[in-house]
């Protein structure tokens, strides 16, 4: 049913349901928000939006309030005016104020909205700064005297991501946000997907940092550096330099790392080819021995950890395929190590991920095939443009160049592994040939491919009905995993043979390690930017690498090899739902 | 029971407990036998009295002398002096009784006694004994509404009596009741909200511990009336004996078929649930009651939804305070015109106040709507204590507003103190004397609700730790009028942006004080 | 074991949260809840320990460290403020020798503040463990400390 009210003196009819936030949008007032995110449910906590509606004794959230039939609203009073600047005054004397320094200046949305209702003045004395920041975690710092205590870190993982890791302590002045039992998110469940960073508003969380680390490497005459970057990232790193959201930007990325002197610029992209096989390889062996199916993949480090935190008795399925990441590490300091006389010693690993959850992946222990750390530093995206910037490099401004030999090459079925569904569809053209021998003919799988929170499709391959699920969002994936757990508890077997699962929502693009402010909307148009340079590329199958065939020919032998096996694959432990510590093999 | 000369009525409530009244009870009872008076008479346990401040207390029917400040070495002389001889113990006796009626001043001057409405029973019936409060008339409220009233004739009388919600925010009862039965849902909750925290506030605890079947009694008509099957008592987590008393009633409510299915052969099948707080202030408040009773950190809900539609589990739900629903077996029985002789035009019924600090007697008072402030002080209160002169009154507990002499003679109902920028709130009277430090008090007022802000919004979080920094450094002496004006400043923007009635409030206290005391506040500062 | 009990005491319903914290609470030996019996409770309600965290600070019953064998909890609220609750408690930390929400050395005390209890007829008031005092004065808080420590 529609409404009339008017806004502004302006009349607006709307929806009913419609909340003023939105109402005013559609007659031209763009009333300024702090806490409120479109992604998540509006809490009311800063009060920021407010509104005065006439008649009413208090003023009104826009964020969360619905326009009702016949309301006055007034959005720019004198009264509203003040009442907001006081807010935010309220916020900054609560805020440690170092924004030169944040990891947020420029980006921080506090800092918006100070300057949108034009502060001018600080009223109040800072306060002392009273909280220690939490280290604890490999991926996250978390710093609670910037938090304004919007809550959106809370809902992202607990409703969202259903981690749960997060909640509030205590109450009043002295609420702060912790894990359970307060030990530090290092000490918890949190499987570092970093979904927390991104809808942060302000710089109270963000990743760990290893830009100090890597500049040091660059600068050891010494050392010998390489650098990957995950499909992911050349979706959105434009992004962080004023360009289109959406637009590629492989070719520039790999000028601007040459430029920023590391010694071999490859791509991830060729170890996610490579994971194809090596996971297609395993998947074929599966259904054909009936073992261990479905088959959950397992490049999503994050998911990694919620898998074995709260479904340890699932680890089996999970493939034992190494991610690309880890895959590449390996690579890196044995085939490339060996074929360019270097010793792996002197090689640094260096990654460029959208993820947070990759930092903790590399520290694994058990992802030291090389008998060394196989990735030494992860960089997310937001750290990379950082050290760009830092070093004069104008992403806009670089030509396109192709990344270096041998791990460099790939197929557009590397690529969409940064898309949700994408690390599916790659395998799926992959498995027909390997099942078949032949070519799949109509390779653009679209069922698998989108922000529903589930998917599912059936593709008959030469009488196989091969049933597969793709989740994204680790509380799709929750609801995916627990029915295929009751489908093995009582049935014995499950409905799917294939099940891919991305911690972020969105998949990749949408990582915790992407630029801030990234939305939902924001994650389906960077997808499409993935299937463009898919649908560009000449070879789209990732069996098809000609890099691939050569690491087989001179390194591997063949996929699933003994020494595939060796350096190519690991294996998962159960994990407390307590601290998220290893608890078993 | 002709052979009984005398009860003996022991007050048993949070207050005489702390004085020893167990130990007084024992020792009573052991006398009485001791002289052989058993057969004679009868010790019975009651609520309180109404008196707070006096220790033990005892009340002999039938002559109805008060015995105040009572101890287990008096007993022995109690009861052979009075029980024994019929001697009054002139030494022990409270000099001025309480004043068991609701009195008025008359436009004459004279003196009006009407009976009591909510306190009725209390300090008179035994209220662990279910058949002592169906002797006192309870549930035959219940019985009539169920067997022969309808459930829209229950809410017409309630809506024409005018009763208005007496936790603080005064909307009227009727009204409610009616767009909850209006709500389509075949499950509906009633909530009885008992988390009494408003400081100074304690009637509801009296209530609860002095007749709690009267408390199950009007949940059940106000189930029937509106539809809930199922009730729920949130008491604060501290009041333990009104726990453990509304409980036993609750089961011995259960036993004699007053909860439970099929109650007075109606058809209507109601019971209650008792649960416990475990401190919070803000719970009190309607919405984040029902976060508690869910198990959750009690932070407030927005508004719309209100409760009515979507309140506890998402179902209808039906929040009314103590007091509110201890009115309504007065109202069905008695109806509603009889109700509305008390009080005022606007505001009908009575109130029940707790009057405490500078007076001569302390206590808990039921008086009619419309009352005024000096009637309570010196006609229930005794007066100022120690002859002392009257500085000022925060009524409404922390979240009200300081009251100066030209208030004293102001109307008081929850309409007519609005005009005047102050609010009756829950019925708390803290009394001033002249030697008040303001300034101090202000002070214990911003730190409570610094204290009990739930830290959800940005305005009340960080408004009332700014107030209290303020308000610290101006009762330190190191303040300036810059401080004095912030208090202003914050309150007004709490008021205006607090996501709840919580912060909403706290411009009532700061600006109240502001207005009587700004001299004496700004010789404070520097 | 008397945990178990206690759980078995209520449905596993998430509205029996604060019944089971304070059950818990008031059987441990440190008068807390600790670590142990916030994951028995969340187990047992099959929600988040993070959830059982939140709501267990939120409330100012509950106690996530070990407290001493007694505890007093002093209101400050403003009628009992009024009636001279600040120097009482400048009288107890002085005694005690410990600030507010601190335990004494010899783990006999722990001292707490709380809001009003509601018998602000015979303010200013304590509780001692379970029990409620009113009237105070400095020679009644000694006497009271005295009888605590007396009947250990």
């Amino acid at each position: 049913m529609m409404i009339k009210a008017t806004i502004n003196k302006i009349e607006v009819e709307v929806e009913e349901g419609t909340t003023i936030l939105e109402a005013a949008r559609i007659v031209g007032f763009k009333i300024p928000t702090l806490c409120y995110n479109p992604d998540l449910k509006p809490e009311g906590s800063c009060g920021i939006c407010v509104v005065e509606v006439e008649g009413a004794p208090a003023m009104k959230r826009a964020c969360m309030t619905r326009l009702e039939r016949g309301w006055k609203v007034h959005t720019n009073t004198a009264k509203v005016r003040k009442a907001r600047k006081e807010i935010v005054e309220l916020i900054l004397s609560n805020h440690e104020m170092d924004c030169l320094v944040c990891v947020k200046n420029q980006s921080c949305e506090l800092q918006h909205v100070a300057s949108l209702v034009g502060i001018n003045t600080l009223t109040y004395p800072r306060i002392e700064k009273k909280w220690a920041v939490d280290t604890t975690s490999p991926s996250i710092i978390r710093d609670q005297n910037k938090c304004i205590l919007c809550g959106r870190c809370i809902q992202i993982c607990s409703n969202i991501q259903t981690v749960n890791a997060l909640t509030l302590d205590q109450r009043g002045f002295n609420t702060q946000i912790s894990d359970a039992f307060n030990e530090g998110m290092g000490n918890s469940v949190c499987v570092n997907c970093g979904q927390c960073t991104v809808y942060c508003p302000v710089g109270a969380l963000y990743e760990k940092s290893h830009t100090d680390k890597v500049w040091e490497a660059l600068n050891d005459p010494d050392k010998h550096v390489v650098v990957q970057e995950a499909p992911a990232v050349r979706a959105m790193l434009g992004e962080e330099f004023g360009m289109e959201t959406g637009t590629l930007v492989s070719g520039k990325m790999h000028a601007a790392l040459r430029r920023m002197k590391f010694d071999a610029v490859f791509d991830t992209n060729f170890t996610a080819d490579l994971t194809i096989l090596e996971e297609g390889t395993e998947v074929v062996g599966r259904i054909k021995a009936n073992k261990n199916i479905p088959l959950i993949t397992s490049c999503s480090p994050g998911w990694v950890k919620f898998l074995e935190t709260f479904y340890p008795h699932l680890i089996h399925l999970a493939s034992t395929a190494k991610s690309p990441q880890a895959m590449f590490g390996t690579l890196s300091k044995t085939y490339y190590a060996e074929l360019k006389g270097i010793p792996p010693e002197k090689i640094v690993s260096v990654s460029i991920m959208p993820c947070t959850a990759k930092k903790f992946e590399a520290e694994r222990p058990e992802l030291r095939s090389s008998g060394y750390q196989d990735v030494d530093y992860v960089l997310t995206t937001r750290e990379i443009a950082r050290m760009m910037k830092e070093a004069g490099i104008d992403l806009r401004e670089m030509p396109d160049e192709p990344a270096d030999d041998p791990l460099g090459e790939y197929t557009g079925a590397a690529t969409i592994f940064g898309a949700t569904g994408g690390v599916m569809e790659a395998a799926l053209r992959s498995a027909y040939f390997l099942i078949t021998g032949r070519e799949l003919e109509n390779i653009d799988i679209l069922a698998v491919r989108g922000m529903t929170g589930i998917k599912e499709m059936e593709i008959n391959i030469d009488g196989l009905a091969l049933k597969v699920a793709v989740a994204h969002g680790l509380g799709n994936a929750r609801i995916l995993l627990d029915k295929v757990s009751a489908q093995l508890a009582n049935e014995g077997k499950s409905e799917y043979h294939i099940i891919e699962v991305m911690a972020c929502p969105g998949g990749c693009v949408g990582g915790g390690g992407q630029p801030w402010g990234s939305d939902m909307a924001r994650r389906a148009r960077r997808n499409e930017t993935l299937f463009a340079e898919d649908r560009s590329l000449p070879l789209r199958r990732s069996h098809q690498n000609p890099s691939i065939t050569a690491i087989y020919e001179k390194f591997l032998g063949h996929p699933n090899s003994e020494k595939s096996h060796h350096l190519l694959h690991t294996h998962y432990f159960k994990r407390s739902p307590v601290d998220g510590k290893v608890v078993s093999e | 029971m002709n052979m009984v000369r005398n009860h003996v009525l022991i007050s048993i409530d949070a207050n005489t407990i702390i004085a020893g009244a167990r130990a007084v009870e024992d020792a009573l009872i052991k006398e009485i036998a001791r002289q052989g008076l058993s057969q004679e008479i009868v010790v019975l346990e009651t609520g309180s009295v109404g008196i707070e401040d006096q220790g033990v207390v005892l009340v002999v029917y039938p002559e109805g002398i008060y015995y105040t400040n009572i101890t287990p070495a008096e007993v022995p002389e109690l009861v052979e002096e009075h029980l024994l001889k019929g001697r009054v113990v002139h030494r022990l006796m409270l000099k001025e009784t309480p004043k068991r009626f609701v009195i008025t001043k008359e436009k004459t001057g004279l003196m009006k006694e009407q009976p009591r409405i909510v306190l009725k029973n209390c300090g008179f019936i035994n209220p662990e004994s279910i058949d002592e409060a169906i002797a006192a008339d309870g549930y035959q409220a219940a019985a009539k509404a169920l067997s022969s009233m309808k459930p829209d004739e229950i809410i017409a009388e309630v809506k024409h009596a005018g009763l208005t919600g007496r936790g603080g925010a005064a909307f009227p009862t009727g009204l409610k009741w009616e767009f909850a039965s209006k709500v389509d849902n075949p499950v509906k909750y009633i909530v009885c909200n008992a988390d009494e925290g408003e400081p100074g506030t304690f009637k509801d605890r009296l209530i609860l511990e002095g007749d709690p079947h009267k408390l199950i009694e009007s949940m059940i008509i106000g189930g029937y009336a509106t539809g809930a099957t199922k009730g729920f008592v949130y008491i604060r987590g501290e009041y333990e004996l009104s726990i453990e008393r509304l409980e036993k009633a609750i089961a011995d409510a259960r036993s004699y078929g007053l909860l439970g299915t099929n109650i007075f052969d109606s058809g209507f099948d109601f019971d209650i649930t008792v649960m416990k707080g475990a401190g919070a202030y803000v719970c009190g408040e309607e919405t984040a009651l029902i976060e508690s009773i869910e198990g959750k950190r009690g932070h407030p809900r927005n508004k719309p939804p209100y409760p009515i539609t979507a309140g506890l589990w998402g179902k209808p739900t039906i929040v009314n305070n103590v007091e509110t629903l201890s009115n309504i077996p007065e109202i069905i029985l008695k109806g509603a015109e009889n109700f509305k002789k008390y009080g005022t035009e606007k505001c009908s019924g009575t109130k029940v106040y707790t009057i405490l600090g500078h007076v001569a007697t302390p206590g808990l008072i039921e008086t009619e709507m419309g009352t005024t402030l000096r009637d309570i002080i010196f006609e229930y209160g005794g007066g100022i204590k120690d002859g002392k002169r009257f500085k000022c009154a925060l009524v409404g507990g922390a979240a009200g507003a300081f009251l100066g002499p030209d208030m004293l003679d102001v109307k008081m109902d929850f309409v007519n103190l609005r005009e005047y920028a102050a609010a009756l709130g829950s019925g708390a009277i803290l009394v001033m004397d002249e030697d008040t430090d303001i300034v101090d008090m202000l002070k214990s007022v911003l730190h409570f609700f610094k204290h009990e802000s739930c830290g959800h919004c940005v305005p009340c979080r960080l408004g009332t730790a700014r107030l209290v920094e303020l308000i610290d450094r101006i009762a330190a002496s190191k303040g300036t009028s810059k401080d004095v004006e912030g208090l202003t400043r914050i309150s007004e923007t709490m008021k205006d942006t607090s996501f709840c009635p919580l912060g909403q409030s706290l411009i009532l206290p700061v600006s109240s004080s502001l207005k009587y005391f700004k001299d004496e506040i700004l010789a404070r500062v520097q | 074991m008397y945990k178990e009990t206690i759980l078995k005491k209520f449905e596993p319903r998430l509205d029996n949260i604060l019944y089971i914290l304070h059950e818990l609470q008031d059987n441990n030996e440190q008068h807390y809840v600790s670590k142990e019996d916030l994951k028995l409770c969340a187990d047992y309600l099959s929600v988040p320990y993070s959830f059982v965290h939140g709501v267990a600070t939120f409330y100012t019953m509950f106690s996530l460290t070990p407290r001493g064998r007694n505890i007093i909890r002093l209101c400050d609220s403003p009628p009992c403020h009024l009636m001279g609750s600040g120097s009482l408690l400048d009288y107890l930390k002085n005694k005690l020798k410990i600030d507010v929400g601190e335990t004494t050395k010899d783990g006999v005390f722990t001292l707490e503040l709380t809001s009003c209890l509601g018998v602000c007829g015979v303010a200013p008031a304590l509780m001692m463990n379970n029990a409620t005092i009113g009237k105070l004065t400095p020679e009644k808080v000694d006497a009271i400390l005295e009888e605590r420590r007396k009947s250990l």
